[in-house]
C-alpha cells in the first residue's frame, strides 16, 4: 500500500480528535479524543518508519504509548476531581480562568 | 631517637623498592601489571579483587540507607520508637569499619599501593561515562573508621539525651541518613558522586540543626547554615565540572574519576591556569563546608541543633568534608597553588586567617557550645593550613585526632547541659562549680581540653605539632608562627571555658548531678581515644603507623616522586625545639588563663585603674563587649584587640557591606522614584496604561475561561500557520 493511505487515515483520526476536544463537553470524551489524536500521530510515525526503513519511528511510537498511558492516568484523576467538585464531568463549567 | 630518621620519601622508598624487587622508577611507566602494586607505582585503575570487604565497601553506605527508610516508615510503631533499627545498623557499620581497617592494614605487599573498589556505569553519552563506585584507599579507610566510631557513640548517647523528644523517630532516621550520606561521600570514586554525598550531608545538617523547629531561632540557624554552605557549593560545583576538563586536557577524554583527576593533575600536561582556577573553585567549596573565613559564620549558629548532632556533624565529620575533599584531589591543589614552591598561597592563607579569627572569637562567648564551635573553626583552619603548606599527612592526622577530642568536648558540654545546668548552655549564668557534681564529665572534659590544647602526650600535641613542624620545614615560616599563636589562644580559651563551667561556685538554680551511663560511657571511650589516638603517629617515638596506613602509595603523589621534581608528601623530621616551643606555648596559654581566673593575678582590675580601659569599658555597655575587655586583660591589649577587631570586622565590615548594599539600593530606588519615575516615566506610563486598558477590555471578551474555546483558537492558529508555511513562505 502506498504511504498516502496511512497518512489519510491518520489525518482523519486526528481531525476527529480535534473535533472531539473542541466540541465535546464531557471530560472523559475529551480525554478519549486526545487519545485519538495521539494514535493518529503514532500511525504517522510507524508509517514513515516503514516507508524509510528506519526503526526510530517505532521507538518514538512506543514512547508516545507510554506517555499516553501516564497522561491518561493524570487526566482521569483530574476529571474525577472535576466531577467531585462540580457534581458533573462537564468541563464547560470550568471558566475560572475568565479574565 | 629523635634524629632525622624521617626523610621518609626517599630512603624508605628506595628500601621498599629494593626489598620487594618491583615498582621502582623505570617500571612505573610500564604499567600496573594487574596483581602487583608496589610503592611508587602509578595506579590508573582500581583493583577489584583482594580482600572481600574492601571491594564491597558500598555495603557500608547501603546499610544505614536502608535503616533510614525502615525507621522512617516503621519507626513509630516499634517499642523503642525506632532507635533499635538505628543502633543495629550503626553497630554493623562499626564492625564493618573495623573489618575494613583490618583488611586494609593486612592487605599484603602485592596490594601495597593498590586502590580497591568497584565502579559501575549508570549513565553513558557517547564516550563519556558517569560512574558510581567506591574508591578505598588509606584516606577513605581512615575516614570510614572515624565516621563509624563517632556516629556509633552519638547514636548511643542520643538515646538518653533525646529521651522523650517530640521527633525522636525522625531524629534517628536523620542520623542514619547522615551516616549513609557521609559514607557515600567518603567512598566516592568520582567527584560527581562526592558532590551528591556532599549535598546530602548538607541536607541532613539542615534537618538536624532545625530539629526543634518550633523555635524560630533554630529554623533561622538551619537556613543560615544551608544557604551559607550553598554559597560555597557554587564553587564546588564549578570546580567539579572543571575537574572533568582537567582529565580531558591530559588524556583527550574527560572523566570525573578521582584517580584520573589526580593522575592528570600530576602529569604536567594540563595548563596551569585551568588547575589554578579549579583549585580556587574547589577551595571555595572547602571554605563553605569547613567553616573557613569568611564563610565561617554559619557554624556557631548551627549549635542550635541537639548537642549530639553538633558533636557528630559540626565537629567530627561533616565539617571536615571540606578538608577531606582537599586531601582527596590534593594534586589539583598541589599543582594549582604551587604548594611545593611558594611560601604563601590561597589555601594556607585562608587556613591561617581562620585559625586566628576563630580562636579570638572563642574568648568572647558565654555559650559553651559556641566556644567549642569557634574552636572547631580554628582547628579546621589548622587542617586547611596544613594542606596548604604541603603537610598532607599532618593535616589528615589532625582531622583524625580532632574528631575524637572535639566530639568528646561537645558530648561533655551536652552532658553538662543535660544533667548540670538544666538545658542551658550559658556558662556564666547556669554553670560553675560542676566538677564536684559531675566527676566523670569533668575529668573527660579535662582530657579533651588537654588534647585540644596540645598537652604532651595527648592526641592534639602530636597532630598539631606535626602540622607546625611541616609548615616550618616546607618554607611556610610565617604560618608556623600563626599556628603557634593559634595554639596559645586555644589553650587560653579552653582554660577559661573549664574555669567558667567546672570551677568556682555553682550559679544555676537546679540540682546538678552526674549523667547516667548511657552518656558517660561514650565520654569515657572518647576520652581514651583522645589520649591514645595521637600515639599512632608519635614521630618522636619513631612510630609512623598512621602515615604508613593512610598515605596514598600509588594513586598520588608517590608515583611522581621518581620523576624529576615530582610532588611528594612532606615529612619533616621531629624537631625537639619546635615541640618544646609548642608545649611551652600551650602551657603559657593555660597558665595565663589560670592566673587570671583562679588567682586573679595579671590584669585584673585594669578597668578600675586605667582611664583608657575605663573609657573603653563605659563605651562597651553590652555584656558581650565586656567579655572582650576581660579577654583583653589576660594577655594585654594585643589579643583582645584582635578579638575585638575580628568581632568588629564581622559586625561592621561584613554586615556593613551587606547593609550598605541594602541602603544603597534604597537610595537609588528613592532617587529613581522622585526624579525619573514621577516626573519622566509616569507620563509615558500613564498614556501607555490608558492604551493598554482599552486594548485589555477589548481583548478580555475573548478571555472567556472556556478551555475548549482556547483549544479551538489554538487549532485555528495552527491551521493558519500551516497554510501560511505551505502557500506563502514557499
Amino acid at each position: 500500500m502506498s504511504l498516502n493511505y496511512y497518512l489519510i487515515l491518520a489525518a482523519f483520526l486526528f481531525c476527529t480528535g480535534i473535533y472531539g476536544v473542541i466540541a465535546r463537553k464531557n471530560g472523559v470524551l475529551v480525554l478519549m479524543s486526545i487519545e485519538l489524536m495521539l494514535n493518529a500521530v503514532n500511525i504517522n510515525l510507524i508509517a514513515f518508519s516503514q516507508y524509510q526503513q528506519m526503526p526510530a519511528g517505532n521507538t518514538f511510537a512506543l514512547f508516545v504509548i507510554t506517555i499516553a498511558a501516564a497522561e491518561i492516568g493524570v487526566g482521569l484523576g483530574i476529571v474525577l476531581l472535576i466531577t467531585r467538585n462540580l457534581r458533573s464531568p462537564n468541563i464547560d463549567q470550568l471558566d475560572q480562568l475568565k479574565g | 631517637m629523635v634524629a632525622a630518621q624521617l626523610l621518609y620519601p626517599l630512603t624508605k622508598l628506595a628500601a621498599d623498592a629494593s626489598e620487594h624487587g618491583s615498582g621502582h622508577g623505570t617500571e612505573q611507566a610500564g604499567g600496573h601489571g594487574g596483581e602487583h602494586h608496589a610503592v611508587g607505582e602509578k595506579i590508573t585503575e582500581v583493583t577489584s579483587h583482594g580482600p572481600w570487604l574492601l571491594n564491597h565497601a558500598w555495603l557500608i553506605v547501603l546499610i544505614p540507607a536502608i535503616s533510614y527508610f525502615l525507621i522512617l516508615f516503621f519507626g513509630k510503631k516499634l517499642p523503642k520508637k525506632g532507635h533499635e533499627i538505628g543502633l543495629a545498623s550503626i553497630f554493623s557499620v562499626l564492625i564493618m569499619a573495623f573489618v575494613i581497617a583490618y583488611q586494609w592494614i593486612t592487605r599484603g605487599h602485592e596490594y601495597e599501593s593498590a586502590v580497591f573498589g568497584k565502579s559501575y556505569t549508570w549513565w553513558r553519552n557517547g564516550p563519556i561515562e558517569l560512574g558510581v563506585g567506591t574508591h578505598i584507599d588509606g584516606l577513605a579507610v581512615m575516614m570510614i573508621v572515624v565516621v563509624a566510631i563517632i556516629s556509633t557513640l552519638v547514636h548511643v548517647y542520643s538515646t538518653e539525651y533525646l529521651k522523650g523528644d517530640v521527633r525522636y523517630t525522625h531524629y534517628f532516621a536523620a542520623l542514619s541518613l547522615f551516616t549513609a550520606s557521609m559514607m557515600l561521600l567518603v567512598v566516592a570514586d568520582n567527584t560527581l558522586q562526592l558532590l551528591v554525598g556532599w549535598e546530602l550531608v548538607g541536607l541532613c545538617s539542615f534537618m538536624l540543626i532545625g530539629h526543634w523547629w518550633e523555635d524560630k531561632n533554630n529554623t533561622n540557624a538551619a537556613l543560615k547554615a544551608f544557604f551559607t554552605t550553598r554559597t560555597g557549593d557554587i564553587g564546588l560545583l564549578t570546580g567539579v565540572i572543571m575537574t572533568f576538563f582537567i582529565v580531558q586536557q591530559a588524556t583527550g577524554e574527560g572523566s570525573f574519576s578521582i584517580l584520573d583527576i589526580n593522575n592528570a593533575a600530576l602529569s604536567g600536561t594540563v595548563g596551569h591556569t585551568l588547575l589554578f582556577m579549579t583549585a580556587l573553585a574547589l577551595l571555595l567549596g572547602i571554605i563553605g563546608k569547613s567553616g573557613q573565613f569568611p564563610l565561617h559564620t554559619w557554624l556557631p549558629d548551627a549549635m542550635a541543633g541537639p548537642t549530639p548532632v553538633s558533636a557528630l556533624i559540626h565537629a567530627a565529620t561533616m565539617v571536615v568534608a571540606g578538608v577531606y575533599l582537599g586531601a582527596r584531589v590534593y594534586p589539583v591543589f598541589w599543582e594549582g597553588f604551587n604548594i611545593g614552591e611558594t611560601s604563601i598561597n590561597m589555601m594556607v592563607l585562608v587556613g591561617g586567617i581562620t585559625i586566628l579569627i576563630g580562636a579570638a572569637l572563642a574568648f568572647v562567648q558565654d555559650d559553651i557550645k559556641k566556644v567549642l564551635a569557634y574552636s572547631t573553626i580554628s582547628q579546621l583552619g589548622f587542617m586547611v593550613m596544613g594542606l596548604g603548606a604541603g603537610a598532607w599527612t599532618a593535616a589528615i592526622f589532625h582531622l583524625f585526632t580532632h574528631a575524637f577530642f572535639k566530639a568528646l568536648l561537645f558530648l561533655g558540654s551536652g552532658s553538662v547541659a543535660h544533667s548540670g545546668s538544666h538545658h542551658s548552655f550559658d556558662m556564666k549564668k547556669d554553670m560553675g562549680g560542676l566538677r564536684k557534681h559531675m566527676p566523670i564529665t569533668f575529668w573527660t572534659f579535662m582530657v579533651g581540653t588537654a588534647a585540644l590544647a596540645g598537652v604532651f602526650p595527648l592526641a592534639g600535641f602530636w597532630s598539631k605539632d606535626e602540622i607546625l613542624a611541616n609548615a616550618g620545614e616546607a618554607g611556610y615560616k610565617t604560618f608556623m608562627i600563626v599556628g603557634f599563636v593559634g595554639a596559645f589562644l586555644t589553650a587560653a580559651y579552653m582554660t577559661r571555658c573549664i574555669y567558667l563551667t567546672f570551677f568556682g561556685e555553682y550559679r544555676g538554680h537546679h540540682h546538678p548531678h552526674e549523667s547516667n551511663k548511657t552518656i558517660t560511657i561514650p565520654l569515657i571511650i572518647l576520652g581514651f581515644l583522645s589520649v591514645t589516638a595521637g600515639l599512632l603517629n608519635a614521630v618522636a617515638f619513631d612510630i609512623h603507623k598512621f602515615q604508613e596506613w593512610v598515605e596514598p602509595k600509588g594513586a598520588f603523589p608517590y608515583y611522581n616522586l621518581v620523576e624529576e621534581g615530582g610532588a611528594y608528601i612532606l615529612h619533616a623530621p621531629f624537631s625537639v625545639p619546635k615541640a618544646i616551643i609548642a608545649s611551652l606555648v600551650a602551657f603559657a596559654g593555660i597558665g595565663v588563663s589560670y592566673l587570671y581566673y583562679w588567682k586573679k593575678i595579671g590584669f585584673v582590675g585594669l578597668t578600675e585603674k586605667s582611664k583608657l580601659a575605663k573609657a573603653f569599658h563605659t563605651f562597651l555597655v553590652n555584656k558581650y563587649y565586656l567579655d572582650v575587655l576581660y579577654t583583653d586583660k589576660i594577655v594585654g591589649y594585643t589579643k583582645g584587640a584582635i578579638a575585638h577587631i575580628s568581632y568588629w570586622f564581622n559586625q561592621t565590615v561584613i554586615d556593613g557591606i551587606v547593609n550598605f548594599a541594602g541602603k544603597a539600593t534604597v537610595k537609588i530606588g528613592e532617587f529613581t522614584y522622585t526624579r525619573a519615575d514621577q516626573q519622566g516615566v509616569d507620563g509615558v506610563v500613564n498614556s501607555l496604561a490608558t492604551g493598554s486598558q482599552g486594548t485589555g477590555s477589548e481583548l478580555s471578551r475573548y478571555q472567556s475561561g472556556k478551555i475548549q474555546k482556547y483549544g479551538a483558537a489554538l487549532f485555528a492558529s495552527v491551521v493558519i500557520l500551516a497554510l501560511v508555511t505551505l502557500f506563502v513562505i514557499r
